[in-house]
């Protein structure tokens, strides 16, 4: 066994990283997205979930044992995902010290979500540091008196989303970072398959196939909540 | 057809280059784009000035000597070697821009021509299999199924000529050296040393200074050979292995995997 930390010292082995922790990440946004979609069960639903989260794991885990556990993985894999993928970086942008003069990609145009992985990347950085000021926080977007803190023991979670949506502004922004986080999520999911040594000739137009159809998923389902408070479908309670 | 030409000009590994622009009027469309620069280095040589330098051998599509980046493309607008790209895919006026393969593990040694020992060194890493010598061994004396035999061969088909890095935003060796792992991966001769073999390649291939992988395909999309990139697929499995088999077990892995599956 030649170790976990010598495959992390090759190129490949940092993909492997982004690979599991990128993983984590998908099954967390699906899970959070699923979980989401309960607001259209109403104020009542989406309440009684976001006070049931905390109680997960019951009776082996008490009060939000098990959601700080998942805070700390989900923490720990965005940072190694950030951080090996800023050494690929580095080592890319090093293996080029003379660029071309003319420079052309034969890539087809639906090859664009790989082109936006890096920077994308960064979107998605900074759209997690405004979301958990926003809707876990309620620091930002929002007028005195509307956000109402879980931990405060009243979940009025279904009222702080729709006032939050409400800011048109706030709502443009949630939704250009889905359509980020789908362009991500489309060739993450791809490149996770094919690191991991998953996908083969036979394989791979359905991994692809697969990795679209769930890019798009996360981020309809996502998009689908700011849509429909700017409707008027999701009133306040 | 009459060309305007920009070729990267360079002395010498130590010097700065540029791109200079030649004028090349009666150009035919039956030439190979290498015969187009063959008439202008002897109209070069005739006005007394330094003829372009450019890698070439077989002319035929099989060496991998040859590899031009063409407007911004490796081996330029078709699917083919340099030396197998005709000027009827170019029209009258056209301009053409000529540069080198442009990596840091190929450094540049005049004009177009560049140094790819780092190839070299990536294939004596565990580009090959150690067998004792001896009389020839008897035909089918190793069943290999059809289909390990093609994926087998659709790897070996690399000639090496390294339009993957080239054309790779990342100037990475991937294709490369994915070819050249999956190659022997495959077949049953490869199994006693596949693991070693994808561990030490990879990290010389690292050691190269070539960029990592971010499946952009762009490498695939201009191979003269048509290597997919399921070969860095096959690479990336093995390399994973690797990792969590001992030596002991990886020769069973070997052993259970002696088809090549
Ligand atoms: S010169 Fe041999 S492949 Fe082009």
């Amino acid at each position: 066994m030649t170790g976990v930390m010598t495959l992390y010292q090759t190129s490949i082995g940092k993909k492997v990283v982004m690979a599991v922790t990128g993983a984590i990440l998908l099954g967390f946004v699906f899970v959070h997205m699923f979980g989401n979609l309960k607001i259209y069960s109403g104020p009542v639903a989406l309440n009684e979930y976001a006070e049931q989260l905390r109680y997960l794991g019951k009776p082996i885990f008490g009060y939000e044992q098990l959601l700080w556990i998942a805070r700390v993985v989900l923490l720990g894999a965005v940072v190694m995902h950030i951080v090996s993928a800023v050494q690929l970086t580095l080592q890319s942008n090093g293996s080029r010290p003379q660029p071309y003069n003319v420079n052309t990609r034969t890539q087809p145009a639906y090859r664009y979500a790989s082109y936006t992985m890096r920077w994308g990347g960064v979107v998605l950085f900074l759209f997690i540091i405004f979301h958990l000021l926003h809707f876990t926080f309620g620091t930002v977007g929002y007028s005195s008196g509307q956000f109402v803190n879980p931990h405060s023991g009243v979940y009025e979670v279904y009222n702080n989303v729709v006032y939050g949506f409400l800011n048109p502004i706030v709502s443009i922004f949630y939704i250009a970072a889905m359509i980020a986080l789908g362009l991500h999520i489309y060739h993450g999911t791809w490149s996770m398959f094919q690191t991991l040594g998953i996908s083969s000739e036979k394989m791979s137009g359905m991994l692809r196939s697969f990795a679209a159809a769930f890019a798009l998923v996360i981020a309809l389902g996502n998009i689908s909540i700011p849509i429909a408070v700017l409707m008027g479908i999701l009133p306040l309670s | 057809m009459d060309l305007r030409l920009r070729i990267w000009r360079q002395k010498n590994k130590d010097t700065a280059g540029k791109l200079v622009t030649y004028e090349l009027p009666d150009v035919s469309p039956d030439m190979s784009f290498l015969e187009m620069l063959d008439i202008l280095n002897e109209r070069l040589i005739e006005q007394g000035e330094e003829p372009v330098a450019f890698d070439h051998d077989c002319r035929e599509g099989i060496c991998g000597m040859c590899g031009l980046v063409i407007n911004g493309v490796a081996h330029g607008p078709e699917v083919t070697t340099t030396c197998q790209l005709h000027m009827r895919h170019f029209k009258d006026g056209d301009t053409i821009t000529i540069e080198p393969w442009r990596a840091k593990a190929f450094p540049v040694m005049k004009d177009l021509m560049v140094d790819r020992t780092s190839f070299e060194r990536i294939i004596q890493a565990g580009g090959y299999v150690s067998v004792a010598t001896g009389g020839t061994p008897d035909a089918n004396a190793i069943l290999i199924s059809k289909e390990s035999a093609e994926a087998a061969m659709d790897a070996a088909a690399c000639i090496g000529c390294g339009a993957c890095v080239a054309a790779c935003p990342n100037g990475s060796a991937m294709l490369f050296t994915g070819a050249k792992i999956a190659h022997l991966s495959h077949l049953p001769q490869g199994q006693p040393e596949r693991y070693d073999r994808a561990r030490n390649m990879v990290e010389v291939m690292d050691a190269e200074g070539f960029g990592g992988c971010t499946n952009y395909g762009e490498c695939a999309a201009v191979c003269p050979k048509e290597i997919k990139l399921d070969v860095i697929a096959r690479m990336n499995g093995d390399l994973i292995k690797s990792t969590f088999l001992t030596s002991g077990t990886r020769k069973m892995g070997a052993n259970a995997t002696r088809t090549g599956k």
